[in-house]
């Protein structure tokens, strides 16, 4: 019963901010993933310990690799050590692929909205590019909240002139100059412009922090977005 | 996802139920019994942090299931007042 915890080897190890690390890892047999899902990751400590925890898949399905999108958590347990300390190399234990909800198929059509508040880019980044890979037809927008210019996660993957990808980035604290959009947070009027893309039916997906998931949720409602088309997922 | 956990929802229930349910859980529908809203598992408002989560309606906060990890044993009770599930579970 149960979905098998698997070792997991560290063969990459990419920077994506200063705290922000893209962990390229190898897990033999993976059974492949939707964008959207996300794995449980275990580490044992020597005398036993374990602590486990869940980082979403940042890329499309791709054999036996799969890619996690780590923040690390100051005074973390386990984040900072997979940010910084895990060497490449070392083994990890993973078990997924996991959530059926919070996931794109490539066979969805409709034009849909994804929005962003810090980390919450990663399983939504990995949307974008399955999307990219299937060469699917329906526009996605992303909305992207993050505090400055060097909090952006995945600029090579989102700024890549695909014409059925359109890229909004909100800064929250500090835009680059001659940003036209003064520094805040995500607004009415930011999502009144990307939702008046979408069918009354289309999917918004929504991942962040749980205070910023809330509030767009809200936005969304107030404007009255039918509840049943907003998938959340919340980092706490 | 958090590593100093506050409050997530229901995706995060996947793992930990896929070693005593072998259903993906997070599409399953719920349906509140005291305040009627209904939705999938997903949405559910979690606390933890692990060993101890608990899952309460988004609406009304009504308790929908907690999920103890006890050693090899993970504890499930459904709503309130209904006892408790004891799973055994594989090392």
């Amino acid at each position: 019963m149960g979905i098998a915890w698997r070792r997991a080897r560290l063969l990459e190890r990419r920077s994506q901010t200063a705290t922000a690390r893209t962990l390229v890892l190898t897990a033999p047999d993976w059974p492949g993933h939707l964008p959207g899902q996300h794995v449980d990751v275990r580490l044992t400590a020597d005398d036993g310990y374990q602590a486990v925890r869940s980082y979403s898949l940042a890329a499309p399905a791709d054999g036996d690799r799969i890619e996690l999108g780590v923040q690390a958590v100051d005074g973390g347990e386990v984040s900072p050590y997979l940010t910084d300390g895990l060497p490449v190399g070392a083994e990890v234990e993973v078990r997924g692929p996991l959530g059926n909800w919070f996931v794109w198929r490539a066979e969805q059509t409709e034009p849909a909205l994804l929005v962003a508040g810090g980390s919450g880019v990663v399983p939504l980044t990995a949307m974008v590019r399955a999307h990219r890979a299937a060469r699917s037809r329906g526009p996605l927008h992303l909305l992207y909240s993050v505090r400055s210019p060097e909090d952006v996660w995945y600029r090579d993957h989102l700024a890549d002139g695909d014409p059925l990808l359109d890229v909004r980035i909100m800064y929250t604290r500090q835009a680059p100059p001659g940003s036209v959009r003064p520094p805040g947070r995500i607004t009415t009027a930011d999502l009144d412009e990307a939702t008046a893309r979408l069918k009354p039916a289309s999917p918004v997906y929504v991942c962040g922090p749980t205070g910023f998931v809330e509030a767009v949720d809200n936005l969304l409602i107030d404007r009255g977005r039918d509840p049943v088309t907003i998938r959340t997922e919340r980092f706490g | 996802m958090a590593d100093a956990t506050t409050q997530l929802d229901g995706n995060c229930l996947a793992g930990p139920l896929s070693e005593i349910l072998s259903v993906e859980p997070t599409t399953a529908w719920w349906r509140c019994p005291e305040c009627a809203r209904s939705g999938p598992l997903a949405e559910l408002h979690v606390y933890g942090p692990e060993p101890g989560l608990t899952a309460r309606c988004p609406g009304c906060a009504h308790i929908a299931l907690r999920l103890v990890r006890e050693g090899e044993h993970i504890w499930l009770t459904m709503g309130g007042g209904t006892g408790a599930f004891r799973f055994a579970t594989s090392p």
